[in-house]
């Protein structure tokens, strides 16, 4: 039961205010709210008991969108994923970069952003003496999964090593997506790119900057499949779908290795 | 040089109960108007707004028409942010504020049909008067496009057609010239937007603190023939009907004080 | 050069009906399409009657020159250019007075409703180019300005969308087109954002009596919804 208040104003001179209050039946479904695709200036709700997060503000009682993107509605909080728009770093977060410049002391890594970061020569855990080549360690063209160590707001970026889970990575190609798709591709609790390791064999790093790493046979279908979250990151029902697509892709690859025995 | 940011910060906050220099928001400076200030001109203005200068000399010369206006004259407005005037000022081509700032005020100009660019015709489709009004800022501190508006328009009303020769020459020193043929008296009024408060002609510190500008350029009748808004900010309905009432009070003021000026010219 | 001087109209109005058959109040065919532009972040065409506009959006990228450069936000770059084809008579190539004044009204028209502050030191640039220009050249580019940052993802407090007000034959009317333009009387382009109503951009010149100015901008404020539900259209229809 919702209650709904119509305002008309109908002329200049004798503005009319009228109010019905209608009751209707509406059966709200979970998916009509969420994954609905809003504008910037939309209204998302009209209340004080919703924490505007991410892609959204607030201005007295109205939450409004701030991106073009896809509405996500928890219990308290409301936010926006947007389409499409610039990864700003920031401290805490994986990212995947190529090392582009070999300083005396620091190496610079472009990772999709307007300004590289710098990984100094304490950002790594080998002990380097001072005046060594640092070439040594990393080349130019080297790929890195980093941790973002610290991001100032005049974007100055640290990124460290020395994190157990960062490494250099060796072989395989990068991907470029959205960062905002991110979350979409790592899933759930990690379930959506589980499934793709599971179902490739292949490995796969994901950084928040939106560039993943795939190394392994199988790696085109992996990179179809990365393409596909990429585009219907709106749909639901996407893991399902996937899995659909991946089980599919896998029996055929499977097959044709048989044709090939 | 740019602003202090703790002085923008300070000034922003200060605004809502007073001005940096005690005026009241609706409170223009000393405005004074000198009018026949170059001999070598056809016409010629100097106005000072508080401490904000500017000098207009209007030229005149014989040029072709526009196509689609064979029997009219043509009317130049240009200015010249010298780096004389400001350290905020560079040397070079025109920036996009003296850009904005001409065809502001020739805007005012033209579409009230200031000058009678009918009369400026001497051969019809060959041969007509250019009047190029040249706005020179000799000292910025705020509120430019009032200063060089109102110059302008106390220029072209004391300027003089010079004399044609039978050869074709023109000869500028003959006393016989006449004037030239200025029917309205557009004045442009600014106001600015600071936190929130509306601000007559601001100052230079108060316009790099400024959200928004409007300028409202009013006729002799009461009527608007130009606007402009400026600045990052927007503006409601009502503050810019607010700006509109107070540019038509504040224009009719101006207005009597450059009748005064361009008459003790003549005398 | 005689015969690139428009027809002179007796009348822009005929029995209550403007020459292209529009009423008073009325915007002419608004068309907006997204993404036209793959290799831009955000692009936009729109189509105001014969007026054609299209919209790229580069950035948030690294602030160029470097001195223009701000530690707290983003700087927005427009550039307004009408192509040397778009009008009867050849354009120069290259900025002119137009065309910089134009960038800067459209700039300010846009960035009051971008959260610059979420990119300090980059810069984002809008390139506006109009192909084909009938009058209100200046509105449209705003208008798919607009598009062309939302869907680059800039974050933005709203849409705004542009139109110019006119008085024709005395009257007051929506949108002008070239003729209309050229012999009406008075111009205001105008801006507005969508979510407060607030006025982002507005110009005037020729004629308008205080009464007149308050209902041209009351007619304008209303004039303008369809256009931001064209924009709305357009993006999603982009998106689905």
């Amino acid at each position: 039961m919702t209650s709904v208040k119509i305002i008309s104003k109908d002329s200049k001179d004798k503005i009319k205010t009228e109010e019905k209050v209608v009751t209707a039946k509406v059966e709200v479904k979970k998916d009509e709210t969420n994954n609905k695709i809003v504008l910037p200036g939309d209204v998302l709700v009209e209340s004080i008991d919703f924490l505007a997060g991410y892609g959204t503000y607030r201005e007295g009682k109205k939450i409004y969108s701030k991106v073009l993107g896809i509405l996500r509605k928890q219990e308290h909080a409301i936010s926006v994923i947007p389409f499409s728009g610039l990864y700003m770093p920031k401290a805490g977060d994986f990212i995947i970069g190529e090392v582009v410049y070999i300083g005396y002391s620091n190496w610079k890594v472009d990772f999709g952003c307007p300004y590289d970061a710098t990984l100094p020569m304490s950002g790594i855990p080998e002990f380097i003496e001072n005046g060594a080549d640092l070439t040594r360690y990393y080349k130019r063209g080297d790929l890195i999964f980093a941790l973002v160590d610290s991001a100032t707001k005049g974007m100055i970026i640290q990124l460290s090593l020395k994190d157990r889970r960062t490494r250099k990575l060796f072989g395989g190609k990068v991907i470029k997506v959205p960062s905002q798709k991110v979350p979409r591709i790592i899933g759930k609790s990690g379930t959506m790119i589980s499934q793709i390791k599971d179902k490739t064999g292949c490995i796969i790093n994901v950084g928040q900057n939106g560039w993943i790493w795939i190394k392994g046979d199988n790696e085109a279908l992996a990179t179809e499949a990365i393409q596909m979250i990429n585009k219907m990151s709106h749909k639901s029902g996407l893991t399902d779908t996937i899995a659909k697509f991946l089980n599919k892709g896998a029996g055929k690859n499977i097959a044709e290795d048989k044709k090939n025995e | 040089m740019s602003m202090l940011k703790q002085n923008r910060q300070y000034l922003r906050e200060k605004i809502i109960s007073s001005r940096e220099d005690g005026r009241s928001h609706t409170e223009y400076r000393p405005i004074t108007i000198k009018t026949g200030v170059l001999d070598k001109a056809e016409g010629s203005a100097r106005v000072t707004i508080g401490k904000s200068d500017v000098l207009v000399g209007v030229k005149m010369d014989i040029g072709t028409p526009f196509p689609d206006s064979p029997k009219e004259g043509i009317l130049m407005v240009n200015s010249e942010f010298s780096a004389i005037a400001s350290p905020d000022f560079e040397n070079g081509p025109p920036r996009e504020d003296s850009i904005e700032l001409s065809r502001v005020i020739d805007r005012g100009i033209r579409e009230s049909h200031t000058i009678d660019v009918g009369k400026l015709c001497i051969e019809e489709g060959e041969k007509v008067w250019m009047v190029f009004a040249d706005i020179n800022i000799l000292n910025y501190d705020g509120n430019l496009i009032d200063a060089a508006g109102i110059a302008t328009i106390a220029a072209l009303m004391t300027a003089n057609i010079p004399k044609i020769e039978k050869d074709g020459t023109i000869n500028r020193d003959d006393e016989s010239k006449s004037a030239l043929p200025v029917t309205e008296i557009p004045v442009p009024v600014s106001a600015g937007l600071i936190n929130g408060i509306i601000v007559v002609d601001m100052t230079k510190n108060e316009e790099k603190c400024a959200d928004a500008v409007m300028t409202i350029t009013t006729k002799k009748d009461g009527n608007f023939c130009a606007m402009q808004k400026a600045g990052p900010s927007a503006l409601s309905e009502e503050q810019i009907l607010n700006i509109a009432e107070l540019s038509q009070k504040e224009s009719k003021k101006i207005r009597s004080m450059i009748e005064k000026a361009v008459k003790a010219n003549k005398n | 050069m005689a015969s690139n001087v428009p027809k002179k109209y007796e009348k822009l109005i005929v029995n209550g009906k403007r020459l292209d058959g529009r009423k008073l109040d009325e915007l002419r065919p608004t068309k907006i399409e997204v993404g036209i532009i793959p290799s831009a972040d955000g692009s936009a065409y729109v189509e105001v009657g014969k007026t054609k506009v299209m919209a790229a959006v580069h950035g948030p990228k690294e602030m160029f020159p470097r001195h223009m450069m701000n530690e707290d936000r983003a700087v927005l770059n427009v550039r307004y250019a009408m192509l040397p084809f778009s009008t009867s008579d050849r354009i120069r190539p290259g900025p002119s007075r137009r065309s910089n004044e134009i960038s800067k009204v459209a700039r300010h028209a846009l960035e009051s409703v971008i959260f610059l502050e979420e990119y300090p030191t980059m810069g984002i640039d809008l390139t506006l180019d109009v192909i084909q220009a009938d009058a209100g050249t200046r509105a449209t580019a705003i208008t798919a300005g607009a598009v062309a940052l939302a869907h680059a993802g800039i974050p933005m407090k709203g849409l705004v969308a542009a139109t110019a007000m006119g008085k024709i034959d005395g009257k007051l009317a929506v949108d002008l087109n070239g003729p209309e333009d050229n012999f009406g009387d008075t111009d205001m382009p105008f801006a507005m954002v969508s979510t407060n109503k607030d006025i982002t951009l507005l110009q005037m010149d020729g004629d308008f009596t205080p009464d007149e100015f308050k209902k041209a901008l009351s007619m304008a404020k209303k004039a303008i919804e369809p256009i931001f539900e064209e924009q709305r259209k357009a993006l999603l229809r982009y998106h689905e």
